[in-house]
């Protein structure tokens, strides 16, 4: 009996060895795989596997001008990192810039811009800053107070996406790098899946997308896990914000994420097989897919006549806020006059690589 | 509601009006202040809240014409149809039950009324599979169960049904409790039991001799196997389960598609059907989340379910989701050639199925067993060529990994034969084999 006591002692006391070299202690159990590796083990399985993303999947070629979407958040402080890192190490020959997005959320967005700000000096890439305020002439927090907390992420994310563009041809790049994870492509299959949009379910698996429009944008961190993302950034002590968006409880992705976290818990692989299953969807070739085209009002890529974003745009302008939310359109005699803001006749325009974008009224 | 004089200007109900509309109107009036709704169908019966404004009536005519419309446009049974339905007692296949029945009790009335009975009437079964031997999970409150079912089968109105009570584990010659209970994953093991009572309900079928087998499948139960088909990484074979048609199997399955859990259960409610009502036990695995996630998205939004069914049906079907030709012919001339195959550019190959779950393998599955097989060359074991006929899914949490405590040899000694001869890379060479080998 004091034999097994005793042997029971020492192999808890005896430090588990890394399964990978099994040479140094084991400090992690890696959420994809529940293997129990040491730090450098997963520093460099970490990048390694991006790595092969990004070389089996022909992300980039030398000399492109890389835009890497920075919010200051985990993802894209982290993106920024490794992206710098394998640039260098492996010699990719890619001019890397940081390109962040002012939505103007006080307390939230001003908070993060001054992670982006000190990137810029840490990992030495210029910053560009395009602003709502700029683009729109509404900020989120403008926006929020005349929508209310429902529809604001629609907003945001539609406006987000052309203002991304519109500063990566600012700075004339040849590609946007976004930090969208596993976790975030397969919440959007479940989303997608849900919402019955068979389209977006046809591009979502995606790594690279938008290569027919003015800018493609792709996804190095496709088939990497959120919680890897946090332990690179925990252990390599890199400076990120981490607080949530203040207007985002509402969002209805919360219910996918809540599913995919519990999914994750029962079965880590979870998270690919979601992105496996989406890339593997049999997607009816009659199915009818919407025509790209350029928006009439502003020259953006658009399946409609004008873009989302003068939609939504001329809805918070005439004091319509439902105006292109959901499926229903507004008819004009329900117009309720609110507070009037009137749209400057402002041409904006972007001389761009890939042509000229204007933006007018 | 106050009646004046002809001077009276307001748009108030003249003091002459009598008869049938002022009867009618008198009515509308009272119903207003006792705040009764009519059915939003036929306005005459009051509408009941759970059926969605209609009324008792109404409501199961919605369910009944659903089923109609499902079996009649997918040309599903047929007049010299034996049909088998698999009753497990719950509210959705004692509806389908239901509704199988009172489909046979028309189509006999007709036939007794017909001068000429030159077509027959189909014939219907009903199975239940006791599972009770071969998982614990499933051992409680068997005997109150299949007491219930007999009762429940028993009690329908003439034409009488056979009934079959079925032990899944004397169907094949292995121990199914030992089988499945080396399976470690709770998802694993959940899935591996549904493939076996699909194997074992077609044995039935085949060997009594019917030809069709109705499983009561509703809208709300695809919708779980849609979340829980993607979540397992089974895109590609999704659609393959969840058309009305299935001809995998020697006895195609039909299930019932359109309506909704939530809707069968108001209408066992309704009309008092007997139904097997079984306690709910904490659930470990995938099916279970995914099962309280639908339950959750169905209380922020009542339609989310059939969204996801909308969604899924765009996806493409498999070539056996459709009858061959010779089938359909019953079915009326006019509508014979929507069931007729049409050609469009290049046929699709047949598709290579995984032995267990019958899934159709995607390209990579298909390249990377055909890979492994040319590497191991003739020499390769039944048991090797079984395992790599499986789909990524089985591989993971099926088949046996070495910290199991069964080994691959075992977990493969006691499956089903049917299941192992489903297995199609050795009997694509077995004809190339000497005896010795």
């Amino acid at each position: 009996m004091e034999g097994v006591e005793a042997s029971e002692k020492v192999k808890r006391t005896t430090p588990r060895l890394c399964s990978l070299c099994n040479q140094r202690k084991a400090a992690l159990r890696r959420p994809k795989t529940l293997e129990q590796i040491c730090r450098e083990c997963f520093y460099n399985v970490f990048e390694d596997e991006i790595h092969r993303v990004i070389v089996e999947n022909n992300l980039f070629k030398p000399g492109d001008r890389i835009a890497i979407g920075a919010s200051g958040g985990k993802d894209s402080t982290v993106l920024a990192y490794v992206l710098s890192e394998l640039n260098k190490r492996h010699n990719y020959g890619l001019d890397l810039f940081l390109l962040s997005i002012d939505e103007g959320i006080t307390g939230y967005r001003d908070d993060s811009l001054e992670t982006v700000k000190r990137n810029e000096i840490q990992y030495g890439l210029p910053l560009k800053i395009v602003s709502y305020k700029e683009l729109y002439q509404w900020t989120m927090d403008e926006i929020v107070k005349a929508i209310g907390l429902k529809n604001n992420c629609t907003f945001c994310g539609v406006f987000r996406r052309q203002a991304l563009d519109r500063g990566a041809a600012l700075i004339q790049a040849d590609k946007i790098v976004t930090g969208h994870n596993a976790d975030d492509i397969a919440e959007t299959v479940l989303l997608n899946i849900l919402r019955g949009d068979i389209a977006r379910l046809s591009r979502c698996t995606s790594i690279t997308t938008g290569e027919d429009g003015p800018i493609p944008r792709c996804k190095p961190f496709k088939y990497t896990y959120e919680k890897e993302i946090v332990m690179y950034a925990y252990f390599k002590k890199l400076d990120y914000f981490s607080t949530e968006c203040i207007y985002s409880p509402n969002a209805y992705r919360g219910f996918a994420r809540e599913f995919i976290k519990d999914l994750e818990r029962i079965r880590p692989r979870a998270i690919l097989d979601i992105i496996r299953s989406g890339e593997d969807f049999r997607i009816s070739t009659t199915t009818r897919m919407p025509e790209q085209g350029t928006c009439q009002q502003c020259g953006y890529i658009s399946s409609q006549k004008l873009c989302k974003a003068c939609v939504l745009l001329e809805g918070l302008n005439r004091g319509l806020p439902k105006l292109g939310i959901g499926r229903k359109k507004v008819c004009s005699g329900e117009d309720q006059v609110q507070s009037k803001r009137h749209l400057e006749n402002k041409a904006l325009s972007f001389h761009g690589k890939h042509g000229n974008v204007e933006w007018k009224r | 509601m106050a009646v004046c004089g002809s001077a009276c200007g307001s748009n108030c109900v003249p003091k002459d009006t009598e008869g049938e509309e002022g009867e009618r109107l008198k009515r509308l009036s009272l119903e207003e202040e006792n705040s009764v709704r009519r059915c939003t169908k036929c306005a005459e019966e009051e509408a009941r809240k759970e059926c969605n404004g209609l009324c008792a009536g109404c409501f199961r005519a919605y369910l009944y014409g659903k089923f109609k419309l499902a079996v009649t446009s997918n040309a599903m049974i047929s007049p010299t149809d034996k049909v088998l339905v698999a009753f497990s007692g719950g509210p959705s296949s004692r509806v389908a039950l239901e509704f199988i029945h009172e489909m046979q009790s028309k189509a006999l009335a007709c036939w007794d009324a017909s001068n000429s009975q030159a077509l027959p009437v189909f014939t219907v079964g009903v199975v239940f599979m006791e599972e009770c031997n071969i998982s614990d999970e499933l051992s409680d409150q068997a005997d109150d169960v299949i007491a219930q079912i007999r009762s429940i089968v028993s009690g329908l109105s003439p034409p009488s049904k056979d009934l079959r009570i079925v032990p899944m584990e004397s169907l094949f010659s292995s121990d199914l409790r030992k089988l499945v209970g080396s399976i470690n994953d709770a998802t694993g093991r959940e899935d591996f039991v549904r493939h076996l009572r699909m194997l074992s309900l077609q044995k039935v079928a085949f060997e009594f001799g019917y030809n069709k087998l109705v499983l009561g499948l509703s809208a709300s139960g695809i919708a779980r196997h849609v979340l829980s088909a993607t979540v397992k990484g089974q895109g590609y074979s999704l659609p393959a389960d969840m058309q009305y048609v299935d001809t995998r199997w020697k006895a195609p399955v039909l299930p019932i598609r359109d309506c909704l859990e939530q809707e069968l259960v108001t209408l066992c409610n309704l009309e008092s059907l007997k139904h097997v009502q079984v306690h709910d036990k904490p659930c470990t695995s995938i099916n279970g989340l995914v099962s309280s996630f639908i339950a959750r998205l169905r209380e922020d939004n009542s339609s989310r379910e059939h969204t996801i069914l909308r969604t899924a049906g765009k996806l493409k079907p498999f070539n056996f989701n459709k009858f061959s030709s010779n089938q359909y012919e019953y079915v009326p001339s006019r509508l014979r050639p929507k069931f007729q195959f049409i050609e469009t550019g290049e046929p699709e190959s047949p598709e290579v199925l995984c032995p267990i779950c019958a899934s159709p393998l995607t390209a990579t599955e298909l390249a990377t067993t055909r890979c492994s097989q040319q590497m191991k060359g003739l020499n390769i074991k039944e048991m090797e060529a079984f395992y790599l006929s499986c789909c990524q899914s089985c591989h993971f949490q099926i088949l046996p990994k070495e910290e199991t405590s069964m080994s691959c040899d075992g977990f493969f000694d006691l499956l089903p034969k049917p299941m192992v001869k489903r297995s199609l890379l050795r009997d694509e060479i077995k004809d190339y084999l000497l005896e010795d080998s």
